[in-house]
């Protein structure tokens, strides 16, 4: 007999509650290694603390103010990424022209190191907030065409046969059929392409800052604050998920017909 | 299946007749084709000629590998001729276009689309006028008998229907000629048949010219007014057979003397491959 089966489905709550308790336990046991002194607290920080930490971030007004300016370097970096990358992530994934020129260029630049970048980034851009923001774009940017331009490549040919044999022209068929039917995959990409723009916010604000959750937890680092890093790192997981669900939420929204969904 | 009593006044004798000889809709002269890989070159297809005459229903068989696809893909301008030339009316074929529609083996409806949007794609590419775009909709869905499913999106389909609205896809946009590639081959076998019926009854009121592929042998002989076998690869036509069956068919004409007799006639011509 078969009792646990592969890809069984669960039910929704099921799922919820299993995700919560997942939290409860790794939370119980940091607890419990911090209470009873396990571990010392220069690596593990007792909760209350980090929770002592968020009152008074909030309380002087920090909190808010260097996640607004981090929210603002993600979202900037992350949009023209988004701008610039989906154009050419189609015409690559569409030409194979384009894709002789642009695919060889992104996967040599995007094994690059991207902190290795900041130092160049200072010289090129400055050290203000345009420096952030170029720091994020270079991060996301080039994964983002080719993620794109596989969204492209997976549209099925003969959906695209089909357009031909229906009277479309080339242009046609790019704005008619390849972009609608890619759609759904695309948001997948720019959820997915989100969640590393947040990963590098700690990069990004390397750059001669003065604000921003990734530059708190570095300055916390010079004072071995690990309350402050615990905070910060926490709150940019929980900000993280967040971005996350709004475009798993948009995606069932925005796309019913989409196949395969739940 | 009322729609389609008899409404048309067609000699009843063999559809041969009604083909006006001298139209020929369709015609493959001395085509070859070459695929080129890294492996190297193979020859899919060599001299092959057919003529698809107006308001046929010509069927293509033949093993496995023979090019029927590929046959189809040039007519259709998805795939380059090597050699040869392919007319379609009058003029020589040299890309893909709406003069003729395609459906295909595999699901190829718009997804993001509702079956009135789907068989109304092409309407609007071309530019037909939005009340007589309704209009043709309307019969189409009729057609296929699928009036209830308008608004539905294809993942709400089965199978049969969404090859149904495929095919009312194609029809909506009048082509000159219809090419079908297998589509009814991923269907199981009551469907399939109901299939083959609702097309055979299309093709007699609506008369378009068809070019399908299969290789269900019972198949070709039921829906087709000729057949062409071709051989194994690299393919060429071996016989062109006409079908002298009644013009009027359904399905009980499978079992009749005629029928089993011309079906194994064909079968008889097809290459075997030793296994
Ligand atoms: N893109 C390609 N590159 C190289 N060879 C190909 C290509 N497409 C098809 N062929 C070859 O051309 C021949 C004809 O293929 P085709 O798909 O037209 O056959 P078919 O008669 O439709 O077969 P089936 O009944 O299996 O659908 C095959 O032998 C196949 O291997
Ligand atoms: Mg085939």
């Amino acid at each position: 007999m078969i009792k646990i089966r592969i890809r069984k489905e669960i039910e929704k709550k099921k799922y919820l509650l299993l995700a919560i308790l997942s939290f409860v336990v790794i939370i119980a046991l940091w607890t419990l290694a911090s209470v009873t002194g396990a571990v010392d607290e220069i690596f593990l920080p007792n909760p209350a603390k980090v929770i002592q930490y968020y009152i008074s971030a909030i309380q002087d007004g920090s909190l808010w103010e260097n996640t607004r300016i981090s929210l603002y370097r993600i979202l900037l970096g992350f949009v023209i990424a988004v701008v610039l990358g989906i154009p050419v992530g189609i015409l690559m994934g569409t030409f194979q022209k384009a894709e002789a020129v642009i695919r060889p260029l992104c996967e040599f630049i995007r094994y690059m190191p991207v902190p290795a970048f900041v130092p160049l980034i200072m010289v090129w851009v400055g050290i203000g907030e345009n420096a952030k923001i170029t720091v994020i774009f270079i991060g996301t940017f080039f994964q983002l065409v080719l993620m794109v331009a596989d969204d492209a490549l997976s549209v099925p040919d003969d959906l695209i046969n089909a357009g031909y044999t229906l009277g479309t022209t080339t242009p046609m068929t790019i704005f008619k059929i390849i972009i609608p039917a890619m759609l759904p995959r695309l948001m997948e990409t720019l959820r997915m392409m989100i969640g590393w723009a947040w990963t590098y916010l700690v990069s990004a604000e390397l750059v001669a800052a003065n604000s921003g959750l990734g530059y708190t937890i570095l300055k916390s680092q010079r004072f071995l604050a690990t309350d402050a890093i615990f905070g910060g790192i926490i709150l940019i997981g929980i900000l993280g998920l967040i971005t996350d669900r709004i475009f798993a939420f948009l995606n069932k929204k925005l796309f019913p017909w989409a196949e395969g969904g739940h | 299946m009322g729609l389609f009593k008899k409404k048309t006044v067609l000699p009843k004798r063999t559809q041969h007749i009604e083909a006006n000889l001298a139209n020929s809709k369709i015609h493959v002269k001395n085509v070859k084709k070459i695929y080129h890989s890294a492996k190297g070159d193979t020859l899919a297809m060599d001299n092959v000629n057919l003529n698809v005459l107006e308001n046929e229903f010509v069927c293509i068989v033949g093993p496995s590998g023979c090019g029927k696809s590929t046959l189809l893909r040039m007519v259709a301008g998805l795939d380059e001729i090597s050699d040869g030339e392919i007319i379609i009316q009058d003029h020589s074929i040299i890309g893909p276009g709406a003069d003729r529609g395609m459906v295909f083996q595999a699901y190829t409806l718009f997804p993001w689309m509702t079956v009135a949007d789907n068989i109304k794609f092409g309407l609007k590419i071309r530019k037909i006028p939005n009340d007589e775009q309704d209009a043709i909709v309307d019969k189409y869905l009729k057609v296929i008998k699928l009036e209830k499913f308008r608004n539905s999106y294809p993942k709400e389909l089965s199978g049969g229907m969404k090859q149904r609205v495929a095919i009312a896809r194609a029809l909506a946009n009048s082509p000159e000629v219809l090419l079908m590639d297998e589509p009814f081959s991923a269907l199981d076998p009551q469907t399939k048949a109901d299939m083959q019926l609702l097309m055979r009854q299309i093709w007699q009121v609506e008369k378009p010219t068809v070019l399908f592929v299969t290789h269900d042998i019972e198949e070709a002989v039921f829906l087709s007014s000729k057949i062409y076998v071709l051989t194994s690869r690299p393919g060429t036509v071996k016989k062109e057979i006409p079908v002298y069956l009644p013009y009027d068919r359904d399905l009980s004409l499978k079992d009749t003397e005629a029928f089993i007799k011309l079906r194994k006639e064909v079968n008889s011509l097809i290459d075997h491959e030793q296994i």
